[in-house]
């Protein structure tokens, strides 16, 4: 079905939208291909929800163009709310039902899609179908939330930070669902602020700041922009160092210095780290802390921003 | 288009119809909330047994009063609607400002008797009837016209009789509007009506589902209310059951909107709850809950029968005491309808669907 589809799934033209004196999003472009897991990063605030919600027709915008599965809600309401699975940031579900009710709720406003306890099962919460909502762990809470944004056999997923507030195990396991559902020719729409769950899921990534894309690509492609693929971090201890020479050195693209600890970002580690060490030993300084590491989602926004996307 | 998933066995399609669902969830919502279950049915039932008793009408209302001596207390005594206690003057003027006895009696000069009551308290002046001629008649007064009594006991005079009809009014008013506005602004709270409004669901469904799940539990809390009524107290109910039943259909669907109204806009329960309280408390006061809402001044009379649980308890209390049908009750009906469609108009109007 979405093989022979020409146009995006998702087209975003000149997005605006402002609340009282906040600018939420500001003149956003975005197109997500058929297929792709699309995962929208960026801090808290940086508008990656209200962008979400306008394209999930919740959120009037200002200005702008959303085209979505070659529909707009302005024409196309009821048809297009059959064919998209939602998933909202914080929904508490009604305590007092059920997981089978609550699916099985979801279920009656769609068409066409899975029996709940097949949509049940898709999620893995079977051992918890008869189980209040109340007595459910925050993992569980958000599959069943998933399962009622898969009963519609929707052909586009809107995932709205999907595992924030989950353990390590939680967001794991949900994370192995959406490359299901994506694998089942679904596309999904994700937001989120966790750098590694952009890198995981996504097959594109989209960096949010102030209400714009501020870089676009593959999480290969936008790690490789920042011109280095690891990380050198050491420190020299309170010795003085002159990091002038190692900016100079084979690979090493940018020096920065903050509270004693030096970070290089460098092409090639193993021409890269006997490098420093020579010039550390020409220096004669001591080398009391060394870490490499490749080069993250994080360290692009650092780069482009200046910032840290958890900045607490 | 190809299904990814087995559709599963086929259900019934009107079980699985969203407004059955919708409706189906209420109700489960209902019964696994305790407090719910205790407002709607133990509360009502308990007020009414509590006040039933405290107001139980006295096989005879006999009066208590003081005798200051042995020959007053002897004549006093012939009365069967007096009881006394010989008191000493001082005592008994203590006793009287106490409460104890109504009325105390004490020989004047000249073999004269004195009778010492309070005039404004209605007890003191019938004490003061019934121990005169209890003294005169003991002195040989002898009654040029003989008379006799006979006494009227009929269920639909006593005051809980009365009470019934107000408390059935206020536990329909309370039931309504608590249990929709509760229900509504707590989703809201929970961002589970944004969450609904995000899929297919139509939203007429949603606002429908609340009246229908009202309606259905109207039954059971309506029958419990009167069945107990009927089965301890023996109150009446003298007008067509149809029109009694057609009575709390329309209060529970006015009422009912008049929740979805005061919780069409507030997104918090203590907003909720405060705006639920402002709108009651006037009708718990002035709309003849508990005593008749004539006692009121007359300048406030037309404002007090254009409140909407006046109209229904006005309505309620003619059909169950008077025996009067729908169309006696027509004016009643009419200030019921009005602010139905009003409430109904201005909450789907105002209802925030986020």
């Amino acid at each position: 079905m979405a093989s022979a589809a020409p146009q995006p799934a998702l087209r975003v033209r000149n997005l605006r939208k402002s609340y009282k004196d906040v600018v939420a999003v500001d003149g956003l472009d975005l197109e997500v291909r058929p297929g792709e897991c699309f995962g929208l990063l960026g801090p808290n605030g940086a508008g990656k929800t209200t962008t979400i919600e306008i394209c999930e027709g919740l959120t009037e915008p200002d200005s702008g163009d959303v085209e979505i599965l070659g529909m707009r809600w302005n024409t196309h309401a009821k048809l297009l709310r059959q064919r998209l699975g939602i998933q909202l940031q914080e929904t508490q579900l009604a305590e007092k039902l059920t997981v089978f009710e609550t699916v099985r709720l979801f279920r009656s406003f769609f068409r066409r899609g899975p029996d709940p306890d097949a949509a049940i099962a898709l999620v893995q919460l079977e051992d918890k179908r008869n189980s209040r909502v109340g007595a459910l762990s925050g993992g569980q809470k958000q599959r069943l939330a998933l399962a009622c944004a898969l009963v519609g056999d929707p052909d586009l997923l809107f995932l709205d930070e999907p595992t924030t507030g989950l353990d390590p195990q939680a967001r794991r396991q949900v994370w192995s669902l959406i490359e299901e559902f994506r694998s089942e020719g679904r596309t999904i729409v994700l937001t989120t602020h966790y750098m590694d769950e952009a890198e995981q899921v996504s097959d594109r990534v989209g960096i949010m700041d102030h209400g714009r894309v501020i870089a676009l690509g593959t999480p290969g492609e936008l790690i490789a922009s920042i011109g280095a693929e690891h990380l050198v971090e050491f420190s020299a201890g309170e010795n003085m160092l002159d990091t002038a020479p190692l900016e100079r050195l084979e690979g090493v693209r940018a020096v920065r210095v903050s509270e004693g600890a030096v970070r290089m970002h460098v092409a090639e580690l193993h021409v890269a780290v006997p490098a420093l060490l020579a010039e550390l030993a020409r220096q004669r300084m001591p080398l009391t802390e060394l870490r490499t590491r490749s080069a993250s989602l994080e360290d692009v926004f650092v780069a482009l921003t200046g910032r840290h996307l958890r900045d607490e | 288009m190809s299904e990814r998933y087995n559709a599963g066995p086929r259900r019934n399609r009107l079980l699985e119809h969203p407004l059955v669902r919708l409706t189906a969830v209420r109700f489960h919502e209902f019964v696994r909330e305790p407090e719910a279950l205790f407002w709607t049915f133990a509360f009502p039932i308990l007020l009414a047994a509590g006040l039933g008793v405290a107001f139980r009408n006295q096989p005879a209302n006999v009066l208590p009063v003081a005798a200051a001596t042995q020959q007053i207390a002897r004549a006093l005594g012939a009365e069967p609607l007096l009881s006394v206690r010989r008191l000493p003057v001082a005592a008994a003027e203590d006793a009287l400002r106490a409460g104890k006895v109504v009325l105390a009696a004490e020989s004047g000069v000249g073999g004269s008797v004195v009778y010492r009551y309070d005039p404004t308290n209605p007890d003191g002046r019938a004490a003061r009837l019934l121990a005169d001629a209890a003294i005169q008649r003991a002195a040989g007064r002898a009654d040029p016209v003989p008379a006799g009594d006979s006494l009227v006991h009929e269920p639909g005079s006593r005051y809980i009789d009365f009470l019934i009809p107000g408390l059935l009014g206020m536990s329909l008013m309370g039931n309504a509007i608590w249990g929709v506005g509760y229900a509504i602004v707590d989703a809201r709270r929970k961002k589970l009506i944004k969450r609904l409004v995000a899929t297919p669901m139509p939203r007429r469904y949603y606002l429908l589902s609340f009246v229908l799940s009202r309606l259905g539990l109207l039954i059971a809390e309506v029958g419990a209310i009167l069945g107990f009524a009927v089965a301890l107290f023996g109150t009446p109910l003298r007008g067509p059951w149809l029109a009694l039943a057609a009575l709390c259909v329309l209060a529970s669907l006015m009422f009912c909107f008049l929740g979805l109204l005061i919780a069409s806009r507030a997104r918090t329960i203590e907003a909720a709850s405060g705006l639920m309280n402002v709108a009651m408390m006037p009708m718990w006061i002035f709309s003849g809950v508990f005593f008749s809402s004539e006692r009121f001044p007359a300048f406030l009379q037309p404002a007090i029968k254009a409140l909407p649980l006046t109209a229904l308890i006005d309505a309620l209390r003619a059909n169950m005491l008077q025996g009067a049908g729908l169309a006696q009750t027509a004016p009643q009906v009419a200030v019921m309808g009005v602010w139905l469609v009003g409430c109904f108009a201005l909450a789907v109007k105002f209802f925030r669907w986020r």
